[in-house]
């Protein structure tokens, strides 16, 4: 996958990572909530919200999707879509549901929600790895350039 | 009931998440692995409580909720209570035929910490199992009250160091051993019991379907390893869940009816207790000399249990 396309909102017309956790939108101090206010996870009805794709679905600007803790990674991972085989283990064990995976396929990363843990990487089977950590502000496509190659099993 | 399939993860990939990210769990936290899981066993609607602890407080940051799902968070012991009150309702109001939807299918599930269920939460759980209520509760079992800081609960292991029961000159740490929950819960007459780890990713999810699908309560123990509290790089959370599985530290195993015990999961070569132990900071301390008889003692007990699981197995009673 190009750099510019891991790079790009990978949902189309989203909402996605918009407000730091510290400015939600409509945030108001905890002591100017009225009893029985109301904040909507979602706009309009929510029914059926399991069978629609997250791009489908209208976050409010109360659903957590729409916040960001980017902020909070020092390394990142970084998918190289050459070595892939879309087992989907990323996927499974990502504890920040950003492993964006559509129709069997790993699309890459949300990092909007990623926090750098690493645990990806770990998992992720393949020989060189199709995940690798890297520091913060290393460019894409130093990493991308750079990939290791495949190792020999040690003896 | 709309399970989802998990014949293979390439499949079980295609749920749409119902658990949002930008929740401030410690990165590489295996509780939000755990409830992921859950919400994407499933395409019924899901009616969730969770207990005060890590999972609840970082899911509902003001004014953010993480939850695409009617959830209610409730003090620290009463995630059962409040969940099965819902399914109360639901019931009373379906044969009524007041709710918008009257067949739409709906799931109730309680999230609680070890020390939520272990401990604070005991009583309030037992009588809801008792009473009986169509219902999964899982426990999310990290060993130790980790929101607050880390103190000892009844689920912490003999030996590990807590900040209320520290390792030092004079101590080895935590001098009791854990609590079986299981055997207790199964101890109810619950109709599922069981005790699952997220690595085993397909095990877990069959066993929370299967607790979705039973009807009556059903509880579920969950390993889920720390990596602020028990001390390991958060980029090690699934193999240090793999060490606590192939040591059998944390079996995986099923009870139906109270009384006939599946096991779900053999290790082929059943590694040391050590290896599980020597890779977490929580441990360091009873590998000196002077601490081994610990060690020695938590691996005669591991073997003792597993003898017992086999034997009970077998047995088919
Ligand atoms: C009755 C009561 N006592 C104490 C607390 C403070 N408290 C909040 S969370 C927590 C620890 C939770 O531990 P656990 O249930 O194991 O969940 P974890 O954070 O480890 O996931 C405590 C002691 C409380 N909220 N209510
Ligand atoms: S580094 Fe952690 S949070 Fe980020 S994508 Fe990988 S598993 Fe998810
Ligand atoms: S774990 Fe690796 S190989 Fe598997 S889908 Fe993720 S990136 Fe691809
Ligand atoms: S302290 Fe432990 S249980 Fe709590 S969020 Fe951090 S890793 Fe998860
Ligand atoms: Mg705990």
């Amino acid at each position: 996958m190009s750099v510019e396309a891991q790079d790009l909102k990978l949902l189309a017309n989203d909402n996605r990572g918009q407000s730091g956790l510290e400015n939600g939108s409509g945030l108001v101090g905890w002591e100017e909530v009225t009893q029985g206010s109301v904040l909507q996870s979602f706009d309009g009805n929510a029914t059926g919200i399991a069978l629609k794709k997250q791009e489908e679905r209208a976050y409010s600007g109360y659903n957590s999707y729409t916040a960001t803790v980017a902020s909070w990674r020092i390394i990142k991972p970084v998918y190289n879509r050459d070595v892939c085989i879309d087992c989907q283990n990323c996927w499974v064990w990502c504890p920040d549901t950003s492993i964006i995976s559509r129709d069997k396929q790993m699309l890459g990363i949300d990092y909007d929600h990623c926090k750098g843990c690493g645990v990806c990487v770990e998992v992720c089977p393949t020989n060189p790895k199709s995940l690798l950590m890297y520091g913060e502000n290393t460019p894409m496509e130093d990493a991308l350039s750079a990939w290791p190659e495949k190792k020999k099993k040690e003896k | 009931m709309a399970i989802t399939s998990v014949k293979n993860l390439k499949e079980f990939s295609t749920n749409n998440d119902r658990l949002e990210g930008a929740h401030t769990l410690c990165p590489g936290c295996a509780h939000s692995m755990i409830v992921r899981e859950l919400m994407n066993c499933t395409d019924d609607n899901l009616v969730i409580s969770s207990n005060t602890g890590c999972l609840e407080v970082s899911t509902a940051v003001y004014p953010f909720t993480s939850w695409d799902t009617s959830w209610i968070h409730i003090g620290f012991e009463n995630a059962a209570t409040a969940v099965t009150g819902a399914e109360v309702m639901h019931k009373v109001r379906k044969k009524k035929g007041t709710l918008p939807d009257n067949d739409a299918p709906v799931k109730f599930v309680a999230f609680g910490g070890d020390g939520s269920t272990y401990d604070i939460g005991f009583q309030w759980l037992s009588g809801a199992m008792e009473r009986g209520h169509d219902f999964t509760y899982i426990c999310l079992d990290n060993e130790n009250y980790a929101n607050t800081g880390g103190q000892r609960s009844s689920a912490t292991p003999i030996g590990a160091t807590t900040s209320t029961a520290q390792a030092g000159t004079h101590s080895y740490g935590k001098k009791e051993k854990k609590k079986d929950i299981v055997a207790i819960m199964a101890a109810h007459g619950a109709p599922y019991v069981a005790q699952l780890a997220p690595n085993k990713w397909k095990s877990m999810a069959k066993g929370f379907q299967k607790a979705l699908e039973t009807e009556g309560p059903c509880f579920i123990n969950t390993v889920s390893p720390c990596t602020t509290e028990w001390r390991f790089d958060p980029k090690d959370t699934i193999h240090i869940t793999d060490l606590a599985t192939e040591s059998l530290m944390f079996p995986i195993y099923e009870i139906i009816d109270g009384h006939e015990l599946n096991i779900l999961y053999r290790p082929k070569n059943i590694i040391k207790v050590d290896d599980y132990l020597g890779a977490q900071g929580r441990y360091k301390h009873l590998f000196k000399p002077e601490n081994r008889h610990v060690i020695d003692l938590i691996q005669s007990d591991i073997d003792k249990y597993w003898t017992m699981l086999q034997r009970r197995e077998e047995a088919r009673i």
